[in-house]
């Protein structure tokens, strides 16, 4: 048995008298790709700000890579390989593409803050930077500013972000949201393209894409897993099909 | 024709930031060198002493911009770093040490100091919050200065001679103290463009868009700022050793908020972000304020006569702040981009 890369052990948040967080518990296992499914306010992004460290979760632990990360501060989080994508998108949108990715290789280099070191012809991050836009397909777009890509280039975007971080796990927050068909379909074959090499939690509403994706599902209803394994015993799952399957039709 | 096919087939892509910056730079730097040579040619020799006093404030404006411009910190507190500087310097000559190496480095660490404990108090908040509590530092800064009695307290302290260098009294000429002041500008403006340029800048510019992306990708943002807010304070710091030294006069005025209000005025005014539009818009700030105050007198000196329509300028003159203040909302509501849009909206519709 392989050490899960990521362990959440009776994570709990409430907001005033509102549980958004009852009771989670889930492990995702190196190269895994855990989908995170549940209806609309059932606590998936706030579940996400909690294992990223945007939210403190009131009891419970997150551990990350053996360590309890429960208490860390979101930056180094990130800096201990945990990167992540936005439900809505985050992007610098003034900034080109190649910038945004190369900020994120910067994130890893050896003097992140250089003073007196140029940012912008520095082969050591446009290098690695040029690589990953080229695996997510943005190569003909880098001098653009991310502002003005479309919706499905900033996630391809955010996820380039997320692999120069050299994660061992990557959060994702519902990036197939807002995307056109023929986007998604390109955005799916690229999250197919990363699965095995990263552990992955994707949280998501498109149910084609989670079954076509996922490992393991497991289903968050009112701030609580009641189904988790397997996407066919999962799917199955009459409880799940009540709460939340049967919605869909 | 094949330009425009050539237009045509450029793609969306390879369209840098234009590199136009230096170049304005460049030609403003050259432009003000010319000043004393203008001034010898028969321009009114106080324009020396004016653009002497501008190009201080310009490198105030220029500290500023580093943080409000490039960070998105509004700093209401700014003038407090100019008054440390302008104190420590007057105190030192007022103790019989003149020596500019000496003060600078003094200077230099207590505006770091001063910037390192306000700004970890004061970057823990954002927006309007952050805006009153500089402000709160920068009248704490006033107010110890009034309370500085055997320093002049609230009337100032007159300097009984110039800092010199090396026992040099080097600022004593005007001239080779408006060529050091202008050096000192260019100086900084060097120093603060490879800092926004470098890997530290790109964290700093990308933090003022989206600080939560910032922190997700590492960077301690809190640390970034509060590093950006220390060097903008000791750059500040210099321009009050200047400032100190060309009025031979300081007093807690130098750090009063209204000079605080000025400086952030000056940056919006030539364009925040720039850093060449923070020296334009202290220049232009100055000299508008040099003419308004003095309208009747420039106005006769053309036309022979104060009136205007029948209307004595000299009363506007009087006046000039109640033009000043409308002058500038216009222009603000007006522009966008401050000086440094409308030049480069020019630019562009040449090529």
């Amino acid at each position: 048995m392989t050490e899960p890369v990521l362990v959440l052990d009776g994570v709990q948040k409430s907001f005033g008298a509102l549980k958004v967080t009852d009771g989670v518990s889930l492990a995702v296992a190196p190269g895994e790709l855990h989908a995170l499914i549940g209806p609309n306010g059932a606590g998936k992004t706030t579940l996400v700000h909690q294992i990223s460290g945007m939210l403190r979760p009131d009891t419970g632990t997150v551990r990350f890579r053996g360590h309890d990360i429960t208490t860390l501060s979101p930056e180094k989080r990130a800096r201990a390989g945990l990167a992540r994508t936005f439900q809505i998108t985050s992007t610098i949108a003034s900034l080109s593409v190649l910038e945004n990715v190369a900020l994120s290789v910067q994130a890893r280099a050896a003097h992140p803050l250089a003073l007196f070191r140029n940012a912008a012809r520095d082969e050591r991050l446009n290098g690695p930077a040029w690589a990953a836009i080229e695996a997510v397909g943005l190569a003909e777009r880098a001098h653009v500013p991310a502002g003005r890509l479309s919706h499905g280039e900033k996630r391809a975007l955010e996820i380039a972000m997320a692999l120069t971080l050299e994660p061992a796990a990557i959060l994702l927050d519902e990036p197939l949201a807002g995307v056109g068909r023929e986007e998604g379909e390109r955005l799916i074959s690229l999250l197919k393209s990363l699965k095995g090499r990263y552990a992955m939690l994707l949280v998501e509403h498109d149910m084609e894409a989670v079954f076509a994706l996922a490992d393991k599902v497991s289903v968050l209803v009112y701030g609580r897993v009641i189904a988790s394994g397997d996407p066919a015993v999962v799917r199955a799952d009459p409880a799940v099909r009540e709460a939340y399957l049967g919605e869909e039709g | 024709m094949s330009t425009a096919g050539a237009i045509a087939e450029t793609p969306a892509v390879a369209t840098p930031l234009p590199k136009r910056r230096p170049v304005i730079a460049l030609v403003l730097f050259v432009l003000l060198a010319l000043i004393p040579v203008a001034t010898a040619l028969g321009l009114p020799s106080h324009w020396l002493s004016l653009v002497t006093r501008a190009m201080i404030f310009a490198i105030a404006a220029l500290s500023l911009d580093l943080i409000l411009g490039v960070g998105g910190l509004v700093s209401f507190g700014h003038a407090a770093f100019i008054g440390i500087g302008a104190y420590v310097t007057g105190i030192m000559i007022t103790e019989g040490r003149p020596e500019a190496l000496l003060a600078l480095p003094l200077i230099l660490v207590a505006c770091a100091v001063f910037a390192a404990v306000t700004g970890a108090v004061s970057l823990r908040t954002r927006g309007v919050a952050f805006i009153m509590i500089t402000l709160a530092f920068g009248q704490m800064g006033f107010f110890l200065a009034q309370a500085l009695s055997a320093y002049g307290g609230d009337d100032g302290l007159t300097l009984a001679e110039r800092s010199t260098v090396l026992g040099f009294d080097v600022f004593a000429n005007r001239t080779r103290f408006f060529y050091i002041v202008l050096a000192a500008l260019a100086g900084c403006y060097a120093l603060v463009s490879i800092i926004v340029a470098s890997r530290f800048g790109r964290v700093l510019r990308a933090s003022r868009e989206n600080a939560t992306r910032v922190t997700v990708t590492g960077y301690d943002v809190g640390r970034v700022r509060l590093i950006a807010y220390v060097i903008s304070g000791m750059i500040a710091g210099l321009s009050g050793f200047f400032l100190a030294n060309q009025t031979e006069f300081v007093s807690p005025a130098f750090m009063s908020w209204q000079r605080s209000g000025e400086l952030i005025f000056m940056v919006v005014l030539g364009g925040t972000g720039s850093l060449h539009g923070a020296v334009i818009g202290a220049l232009a700030y100055l000299f508008t304020e040099e003419i308004l105050s003095g309208l009747g007198e420039y106005w006769r000196g053309i036309f022979g006569t104060y009136l205007l329509f029948g209307f004595d300028l000299r009363i506007a003159a009087e006046h000039w702040k109640a033009i000043f203040g409308p002058l500038i909302v216009l222009f603000v509501l007006f522009t966008r981009g401050g000086i440094v849009g409308i030049i480069s909206k020019l630019g562009r519709r040449h090529d």
